[in-house]
């Protein structure tokens, strides 16, 4: 008869959620702030983004043809979410070179070399950018300033960061209280109206996106929840002890890449850890040591440093702490 | 509304039957009737060829203290003993009867009425439980009795009557608490004379309103019975989960529910006990669901032990052409048969047949580590860990991430995103951890 029937163990049916739909769901998440640095920084946000994803798209492509040569799997849109995350941490006036640049590390070397998808321990978007920093330093910290959807590429108003104004100003010896005249307002923050990466500016957006990926389930709350609750403690602390030589945890939150490092880029599947409780000390890490660098170190930003310093602990973490198994250590009841 | 609080899915409940009445399947010309339906000892045989035997007449005896009887569930001449296909696609003795009229064994009273007095003492219903070849119906077919033997030193507080039916599709237990519901309920006060408890409590899982309201009304005029509506979520009929649910006790790893002094029973096997006690009818027939989104007339149905399942899917309106895989139980749990003339077993709770498209598996991708198999896991399991140690045979490292723990409830590579085949695995490395573990006792 050739109404052969398929044989297979238990289960039987499948939950319908894919590789593919889970990396849709992140770029869903990204489209708001995706949507504010076009706003706000005009074409450059389009180039850069375009670049970025399509160079990071174009070497897995030919690093899975030519180098895998193993079945191509493009298509589940991980390059896609790289190349996203990758731009939304550029200034939106950076050199196209350093754009394709800093996708080669980020793919080619951050991910490829360690065997593709689900393989590589550090954040690969994440790598792209600190390589990116490190290597052209003065290009990657030319901030524009959101000069609305017109701008041009490369004509664009530079700025300083809040971060670096805060920065500078208190190693030149300047008092909080006499910076704050500098720097946006609270609401003109949560806006993303201020200096810095295309894609971190608007917190807003940014987080839409986390409701999103939390009510689709693609994420839990335990990292970006522990990343923003221990930046806020931390701060609050340096804060409460001396107001004039810290910030408030407020600037803390919502300057910088808190928002974009503790909703999209700590949350990275492959890099993280993967139980609850790892998932906390993780996040922990990330918030303490952000700060730690924020007001101690050399950068006036450091989720990135922070991120890349926590990965490295997360084989660490799968493998020593475990869950509490069902019917572990009982109490008798 | 209560639920066990780790892990679990809802998929899709597709209950295309929960309105159909049982109705009764017409006996068969032949059945095969397997000597292995129970967990346990097999039954040895003890009727020869040729030999004529009657409805519910003993054809196998239980050999020894975990194993059971199985009888005739049909009247008439045992054409041969000979080896059969099962529903698991492995080949087992079975006892092959050609039918003959239908005439059953004298002692079983076939009346409708319902008998509510219990005569018999504690032991006794336990030995009527071995000797009718009851067995735990809801798919482990764990022979009844040893769950009612509470050893010297444990004591049984309260009996859990598993009524969730959380595997999607089936309604073989939900139509039997409709239909057959004071039945259950005397089955149930049988059950707990048995233990010699006061308290049962049935779990009924809120997809099925009707049965708990009915129950509900009925369990009133009986002594210590109460009914719990619980939160539609699969694996809650697997015992541990269920008792976690219901009284709020875990089962230590690698330990039965009577350390939290609960035994756990199912629905389907308080009617039985029923039967067997008061109607002295032994277990040769059940209640099958049979059911798929492509089936011209999908029910449930009393089918006699030993049915070839092609009669049961005639009886459905035949094989539709889109076949593409054929279930013997919920399709989490189930097994895909190799052959539709392998017979109806006591653990036989329902047959589904899937389509083409819903029959294959998707293309497996790497693991992402989303770590949404650790959420879902009832145990809190790494079942990604599981699997990378059983491929790469770390099968020590397996033992200590509490392998033999899984349940094989299938939540795992249900979710899995990247179609990963982690049960598959995780199964290999279980039976390799358990067969360790003997060879090392034996040492």
């Amino acid at each position: 008869m050739s109404n052969l029937l398929n044989v297979s163990l238990s289960p039987h049916s499948h939950g319908q959620e894919t590789t593919r739909k889970l990396m849709s769901g992140v770029v869903i998440a990204l489209l708001p702030a995706l949507f504010t640095s076009i706003l706000y920084f005009g074409y450059g946000a389009i180039i850069v983004t375009s670049v970025s994803v399509t160079s990071c798209i174009l070497f897995e492509y030919l690093i899975q043809k030519f180098i895998f040569k193993k079945p191509l799997t493009i298509t589940d849109g991980s390059a896609l979410v790289t190349g996203l995350l990758l731009a939304f941490n550029l200034p939106s006036n950076i050199p196209v070179f350093i754009i394709v640049l800093g996708s080669f590390v980020s793919i080619a070397i951050a991910k490829m070399t360690f065997g593709g998808l689900g393989n590589n321990p550090f954040n690969p978007a994440l790598v792209g950018r600190v390589f990116m920093l490190i290597s052209f330093p003065v290009q990657m910290t030319s901030w524009p300033v959101p000069a609305g959807f017109g701008t041009g590429y490369t004509d664009a108003v530079t700025g300083a960061t809040p971060l670096a104004i805060i920065k500078e100003g208190l190693k030149n010896g300047e008092s909080i209280s006499q910076l704050v005249t500098q720097i946006p307002t609270p609401a003109q923050m949560f806006l993303g109206k201020m200096g810095g990466s295309m894609g971190e500016v608007a917190a807003v957006a940014l987080l839409v996106g986390f409701v999103y990926m939390l009510v689709r389930k693609i994420i839990t709350w335990h990292i970006p929840v522990s990343v923003i609750g221990s930046i806020a403690i931390f701060t609050a602390i340096l804060w409460l002890i001396n107001p004039e030589k810290n910030a408030d945890p407020m600037f803390h939150l919502l300057a910088g890449g808190v928002l974009l490092g503790a909703i999209f880029m700590a949350t990275d599947y492959v890099t993280s850890p993967m139980n609850p409780i790892p998932m906390i000390i993780y996040g922990c890490g990330i918030g303490v040591l952000t700060v730690v660098i924020r007001v101690w170190g050399v950068y006036p930003e450091g989720v990135s440093f922070a991120i890349l310093i926590m990965n490295a602990f997360v084989p660490l973490m799968n493998a020593y702490i475990k869950p509490k198994r069902f019917g572990e250590e009982v109490k008798n009841g | 509304m209560k639920t066990f609080p780790l892990g679990g899915v809802h998929p899709p409940e597709n209950k295309l039957t929960a309105n159909s009445q049982i109705q009764y399947l017409p006996v068969p010309e032949s059945v095969i009737i397997p000597v292995s339906q129970h967990i346990g000892a097999p039954a040895s045989v003890i009727v020869n060829k040729g030999d004529t035997v009657k409805t519910g007449q003993v054809i196998a005896e239980s050999k020894g203290f975990v194993s059971t009887n199985i009888h005739s569930s049909v009247s008439g001449k045992v054409n041969k003993i000979d080896t059969a296909i099962d529903t698991s696609g492995y080949k087992q003795t079975a006892v092959f009867i050609d039918v003959e009229g239908d005439e059953w064994v004298e002692s079983i009273d076939r009346s409708d009425k319902i008998k509510t007095e219990i005569r018999l003492s504690s032991g006794d219903i336990i030995k009527k439980c071995h000797e009718s070849g009851i067995v735990g119906l809801g798919g482990a077919t764990f022979p009844s009795h040893v769950k009612l033997n509470v050893p010297a030193g444990k004591k049984c507080e309260v009996l859990i009557i598993n009524g969730v039916e959380c595997e999607p599709y089936l309604t073989s237990d939900h139509r039997l608490m409709l239909e057959k519901g004071e039945e259950i309920l005397i089955g149930v006060t049988i059950l707990m004379k048995a233990l010699k408890v006061e308290k049962a409590i049935i779990g009924i899982e809120n997809n099925k309103p009707d049965a708990i309201d009915h129950l509900t009304k009925l369990a009133v005029q009986f002594h210590g019975i109460s009914v719990h509506p619980l939160k539609v979520k699969y694996p809650q009929g697997a015992e541990k989960q269920l008792i976690k649910a219901l009284i709020n006790r875990e089962v230590p790893s690698g330990r039965l529910p009577l350390d939290v002094n609960a035994v756990v029973h199912n629905v389907g096997t308080a009617f039985a006990v029923y039967e067997a006690v008061q109607k002295n009818k032994p277990l040769f027939e059940r209640v099958v669901t049979i059911t798929g989104k492509s089936l011209a007339k999908p029910g449930n149905y009393f089918v006699r032990i030993g049915t070839p399942v092609s009669k049961l899917i005639e009886a459905a309106g035949g094989i539709p052409e889109d076949t593409g895989k054929i279930v013997s139980g919920g399709p989490m749990m189930g097994k895909s048969l190799v052959n539709i003339n392998v017979p109806v077993v006591k653990g036989t709770s329902g047959i589904i047949l899937f389509p083409h498209g819903e029959s294959e598996r998707m293309e497996t991708g790497p693991c992402i580590r989303c770590g949404k198999c650790i959420s879902v896991c009832a145990l809190n399991l790494e079942p990604y860990l599981l699997m990378m140690l059983s491929l790469r045979s770390l099968f020590e490292r397996a033992e200590k991430e509490h392998i033999t723990d899984c349940m094989e409830c299938g939540c795992c590579s249900y979710t899995c995103p990247a179609g990963r085949p982690l049960l598959d695995y995780i199964r290999l490395g279980k039976s390799t951890v358990i067969k360790m573990t003997r060879e090392r006792v034996v040492k």
